[in-house]
């Protein structure tokens, strides 16, 4: 176990890893989108309140659930970061933050898609995208972290104490905006009611989520092999290995 | 040791044993007060390698170190250095040995910049721990201060402490002096 | 850790008291930071007393966290430059502790001073006076949140150009719990109703703030010390 976690943090090792990766999953990814959104945005029933218009959360709640997922992933990379000083978190960690901002801008732009046609409002502040919301300024407030360091290292690790103090606030954050949320406004129209959502809409949803999940990865590593690209410029394995 | 993945310095391996006096020298942007940090403990990312430091010591920076609103008999008193008998007359008399004895009750910000360097000074006279990292101890002093921390600085190394300080000048030290030429030691 | 250090922290939490206390316009300034803010909403709302009365907890809650945030950017930056932040580093004494001791002070001189001129302020904005003593409570505890994520913020922003815009960056989305817990808290013993969840909620928010909070303030400076 250890030893895995050692290949991973050897820069020569991982770059040849993520080459490689990115070859097998970049395909697989594009075909599980395609699979997932046409099936969804296309061929899944129109539902029985929203119409047409609810299937956009075929793209939302895939990016959605990702970006959250991302944040406690670039937060698990601070901790390996700062608890055992492997210099890859470091790269990681850099490479997730601005995938998971995108990821959550698309999920509330997708959010205020699905608002219009069924509040009739491009914005309602209701405890999700509330939510989201929050979550997408934390993401920034890692990203601006990073740049305004002058030296990368030392901003790496400001960002992972950044991203952890975050991580802990967010359970406190959702549960509170949820508290707010229903302090103001009784209980009207709920959001994705997904215990009760029908199979023939949760299969396309569930391969949405696969394939958002491969989108992060491949993008991720994409990111991180470019960063090592550009900050190892001179070493010999690096140059072999383009080679 | 790297600074923001650009390797600075590589392969130095200094042991500084009591009594010795070292100062690094080496152009501007060597790394002197980089290397001198890392020494102190203030920089660890990007140093490889083992450091090995006593328990106590005592470090001058290229700032004061001093809370401007208060004067200097509180600045030594309360200073976290804690290295330092802090008993009135023996405060008293550090900042008598560098020529403050007048300046005892004004606030350190209505200092002049050489005033404040000596109120920092004046902690070797107090200092308790046998290691002294001094980052440009003898800038905004003069002639007659330099003298006096050259003293200073080579009782301490007779009494079995050691001194490791950086130094645009060369001082008279002789051959007690050894020099670490951060130069040779640049990582390409 | 020395085995003075806790004496230490004590002795730097007076001193910074103290320093505090030499300079009262700071702690003024922000007083009347916040009397200008608050008269801001009348302004942009209306002078209607019963819209005021109804948004009062909110408007009071959103200026302090204003306020906080204003206030917090000055919290280490002092001692960054002129070094003492890096003399308390080398010296062997627990820089999280130490520097919760400032944090600490802090909040005596800014917090709990906005918690004795709270009532002025509330009556301002034609707030229910029954209402006013779940003000001064959620406060308290509210402005200790605010300095203690105030200091987390400080902490890592300290040594950065623009380091004030980035610090409210930062700090905004961790204050958002903080804003929850007081308004509803206030705004609830408004209507008559028990606040005492809320004040639970804030409170249990800030013992895990003090908890924390020194984790994660010592290794901001040290880092912000790195360069």
């Amino acid at each position: 176990m250890w030893k895995i976690i050692h290949k991973f943090g050897s820069p020569p090792w991982f770059f040849r890893f993520a080459t490689k990766a990115v070859q097998w999953l970049l395909p697989l990814m594009l075909i599980a989108l395609v699979v997932g959104c046409v099936w969804g945005l296309l061929y899944a029933p129109p539902d029985f309140r929203q119409g047409n218009s609810y299937r956009i959360i075929f793209i939302h709640v895939p990016a959605a659930v990702v970006a959250l997922a991302g944040y406690y992933v670039m937060a698990f990379a601070g901790l390996v970061s700062l608890v055992w000083k492997i210099k890859m978190a470091d790269v990681a960690m850099r490479a997730v933050a601005p995938v998971g901002a995108a990821l959550t801008f698309v999920a509330l732009v997708t959010g205020a898609i699905w608002g219009k046609p069924t509040w009739g409002a491009w914005w309602v502040w209701d405890a999700r995208i509330t939510s989201m919301l929050i979550l997408l300024f934390l993401y920034l407030g890692v990203v601006a972290l990073f740049e305004a360091y002058e030296n990368p290292e030392v901003a790496a690790k400001a960002c992972a104490v950044l991203s952890l103090v975050g991580t802990v606030n967010i359970p406190i954050i959702y549960k509170s905006v949820d508290w707010w949320y229903s302090l103001h406004q009784p209980a009207s129209i709920k959001f994705t009611g997904e215990s009760a959502i029908d199979a023939s809409m949760l299969y396309p949803l569930l391969v949405n989520i696969g394939a958002f999940y491969l989108l992060f990865a491949v993008v991720v590593m994409m990111n991180m092999r470019a960063t090592l690209l550009e900050t190892h410029s001179n070493a010999a394995w690096l140059r072999e290995a383009v080679e | 040791m790297t600074r923001g993945y650009r390797a600075l310095l590589a392969g130095i391996n200094l042991d500084i044993k009591p009594g010795e006096l070292w100062q690094l020298t080496g152009p501007n942007g060597s790394g002197k007060t980089s290397l001198l940090r890392a020494i102190a403990g203030l920089i660890r990312v990007g140093v490889s390698g083992t450091i090995d430091r006593p328990e106590t010591l005592l470090f001058q920076g290229h700032a004061p170190g001093l809370k401007g609103l208060l004067t200097p008999v509180e600045n030594l008193q309360s200073h976290p250095g804690g290295l330092i008998d802090a008993e009135s007359d023996r405060v008293r008399e550090a900042l008598a040995a560098v020529g403050l004895l007048t300046s005892l009750n004004t606030p350190v910000m209505q200092l002049s910049a050489g005033q404040q360097r000596r109120v920092g000074l004046a902690r070797l006279w107090l200092s308790k721990s046998s290691l002294w990292l001094l980052d440009e101890p003898f800038t905004a002093i003069d002639r007659q201060g330099t003298t006096l921390l050259e003293d200073k600085l080579r009782s301490h190394c007779e009494r079995g402490g050691a001194v490791v300080f950086t130094s645009h000048q060369d001082g008279k030290f002789g051959a007690n002096l050894n020099q670490l030429e951060l130069a040779d030691y640049a990582a390409r | 850790m020395r085995p003075d250090s806790l004496g230490f922290c004590r002795q730097l939490f007076v001193r910074h008291l103290r320093c505090g206390v030499r300079r009262v316009e700071d702690v003024l300034n922000s007083l009347v930071f916040f009397l200008m803010v608050v008269t801001l909403f009348p302004l942009g709302i209306g002078p209607d007393s019963n819209t005021l009365r109804e948004l009062s907890p909110g408007i009071f809650w959103v200026v302090a966290l204003l306020s906080a945030l204003s206030v917090s950017g000055r919290l280490f930056s002092a001692d960054f430059e002129d070094g003492s932040l890096e003399q308390l580093a080398v010296s062997g004494h627990p820089l999280g502790l130490c520097a919760m001791a400032e944090v600490l002070a802090h909040w005596v001189l800014s917090g709990l001073t906005l918690v004795v001129a709270a009532p002025v302020f509330a009556l301002m904005l034609n707030m229910v006076p029954a209402a006013i003593p779940t003000l001064m409570l959620s406060l308290v505890l509210g402005t200790l949140c605010l300095s203690l994520l105030g200091g987390i913020g400080a902490a890592l922003t300290v040594g950065v150009r623009r380091g004030a815009l980035l610090l409210s960056l930062v700090m905004i989305p961790l204050t958002v719990p903080v804003l929850i817990f007081g308004t509803s808290a206030v705004g609830e013993a408004a209507i008559g109703y028990d606040p005492s969840r809320w004040i639970a909620l804030m409170g249990a928010f800030a013992a895990m703030g003090l908890l924390l909070a020194p984790l994660a303030i010592g290794a901001g400076l040290r880092i912000s010390l790195e360069q």
